[in-house]
């Protein structure tokens, strides 16, 4: 357990140094989910007109919570990058002869990517608070929809590590990213559920990403739905993406 | 153009289109992502119809425009990552070597995305009328908004050279996608501007030349034949165009100068 502890700790302490001392690197992960916020909450505000639309805290926080597990999601993929890199400059390999208990240096990584997000998710938060966000959740429900971002965050880091460790070089970035991408934009993102019409309402009404959208929604508004659905799927997404993740250990482990 | 200048300029155009189509790591991105993107904004927004005041009973008529953008963007970073790999192998100081004259290597850059801009936007446009848009000016209507798209692509792709030139690496090329894009989502791509409800992204959307570019595009699907619209799209696209290929210019001449 301690060497298991302390392999986790050396690579997240790493990854946490080298993210925080490199604004190429931690620049563009906060950029990214502020300017979909503005182009969200700003330009689009008056889809709140539509007729049916009906959201009690508003348009600003309704894309706040589109925004804010976007974010998580991305956080993930950003340090899946991190890894590829890794792989390519050898230094994972040499991470691979050096750790006594190697599966600590995925839980490194998430590590990482969560402290990464929790920092974006600050900005994120106060931009939106500034910007006029009504809050109507309680303490308790605004700690749910903190907790559905950490589960997503890590989900999203084992997808992205499962593709770093199996293809190990930055070019699988597309692989990492797209698939998010699309499950993420096929849920509700401008208007709830209920509005959607055609194709898209079909698909995103088996979309898992929509119960955590709706949750999301449900417990900034102090109306929460859909929750424990939500954090059922959050939860086995993670139980899903730990073991892709530990057999594309295997995968470069094998490859040497 | 004179006769050696149109031979040097052929000979850099056939390398640029060949090289352009040859990468479907480059090509195929910009043909779905744009569709993509067409798709889930039309499925997510289409509610927008139902809003008082909004020009068309379809979003997809509205939302097609933007594709063409998305595009051009492309094209933007295709351009400059190609030529960034031409100074990056040392291409470009051999050239240098040769009586070859400097607006041939861009003009010769720009045929690349020229051809993929127009295989662009014949497949956007042909996704659309599939898809049941039906262009209020007709089909002469068509072939200009395949006109304004390319040119739009061949202005982009003029930054995407000056960013080249400027900083002479693909990664600095690559950097700049980001904030190019910002520049497409604070226009009037997804509503239109006297729809925008909060006033300093109006402001944004007003001043944002690529507001202009997309409604010139837009009104000829879902307004007809809009002189003022066609106009501001057409001159911004020159005017961005110009400017552009002008600091490219430079930027060649001097990094030419210190080869």
């Amino acid at each position: 357990m301690r060497s298991f502890r302390s392999v986790a700790l050396a690579v997240a302490w790493r990854g946490i140094h080298n993210a925080f001392t490199n604004p190429a690197i931690l620049v563009p992960s906060m950029l990214f989910p502020l300017f979909f916020f503005t182009a969200f909450a700003g330009g689009l505000s008056r889809v709140a007109d539509v007729p049916g639309f009906d959201f009690p805290a508003g348009y600003t926080a309704f894309q706040f919570v589109f925004v804010f597990l976007q974010s998580a999601a991305f956080g993930g993929i950003f340090n899946g990058f991190a890894i590829a890199r890794d792989f390519e400059s050898g230094f994972s390999r040499r991470l691979l002869l050096a750790a006594p208990r190697r599966s600590a240096i995925v839980a490194g990584y998430a590590l990482v990517a969560l402290v990464r997000w929790l920092a974006t998710a600050a900005v994120v938060t106060v931009v939106a608070l500034v910007a006029g966000m009504e809050v109507l959740g309680s303490g308790v429900e605004l700690t749910g929809l903190l907790g559905l971002g950490l589960l997503l965050n890590v989900a999203a880091l084992l997808w992205a590590a499962g593709i770093a460790l199996r293809f190990r070089t930055l070019q699988a970035g597309p692989l990492m990213q797209v698939p998010v991408f699309l499950t993420l934009f096929l849920a509700p993102v401008y208007v709830p559920l209920e509005l959607l019409d055609g194709w898209i309402h079909a698909v995103a009404s088996v979309n898992p990403a929509t119960f955590l959208l709706e949750a999301g929604r449900g417990l900034i508004a102090g109306d929460p739905v859909e929750v424990a659905a939500a954090f059922a799927v959050a939860f086995g997404a993670v139980a899903l993406f730990v073991v892709w993740a530990l057999r594309g250990l295997r995968s470069a482990e094998a490859a040497g | 153009m004179t006769r050696p200048l149109l031979l040097q300029v052929g000979h850099l155009a056939r390398r640029s289109v060949v090289r352009t189509l040859r990468q479907p790591v480059n090509v195929v991105p910009s043909f779905l992502f744009p569709l993509i993107l067409l798709a889930v904004n039309v499925g997510g927004l289409g509610a927008a119809e139902r809003l008082p005041g909004f020009p068309t009973d379809s979003y997809l008529d509205f939302a097609l425009a933007f594709t063409f953008m998305q595009g051009a963007l492309f094209a933007t970073t295709n351009a400059g990552t190609d030529l960034a790999r031409d100074i990056q192998t040392g291409f470009l100081n051999r050239l240098a070597l040769t009586p070859m004259r400097s607006g041939a290597l861009l003009l010769g850059q720009l045929a690349g995305i020229v051809a993929l801009a127009l295989i662009q936007a014949t497949l956007y446009l042909t996704v659309g009328l599939v898809a049941g848009v039906r262009p209020e000016s007709g089909v002469a209507g068509l072939f200009v908004v395949v006109f304004l798209a390319v040119l739009v692509a061949i202005a982009f792709g003029a930054i995407g050279a000056f960013l080249a030139l400027r900083t002479g690496t693909g990664e600095a090329v690559q950097a700049m996608f980001p904030l190019l894009f910002v520049f497409l989502f604070l226009s009037s791509m997804n509503l239109p501007r006297d729809l925008i409800e909060i006033e300093w992204f109006r402001i944004v959307a007003t001043i944002n030349p690529v507001s202009y570019l997309i409604e010139g595009i837009r009104s000829l699907i879902i307004t007809g034949w809009d002189g003022q619209a066609l106009a501001l799209g057409f001159g911004l696209a020159l005017a961005i165009g110009v400017v552009a290929l002008a600091a490219a210019s430079l930027a060649l001449q001097g990094r030419l100068a210190r080869s």
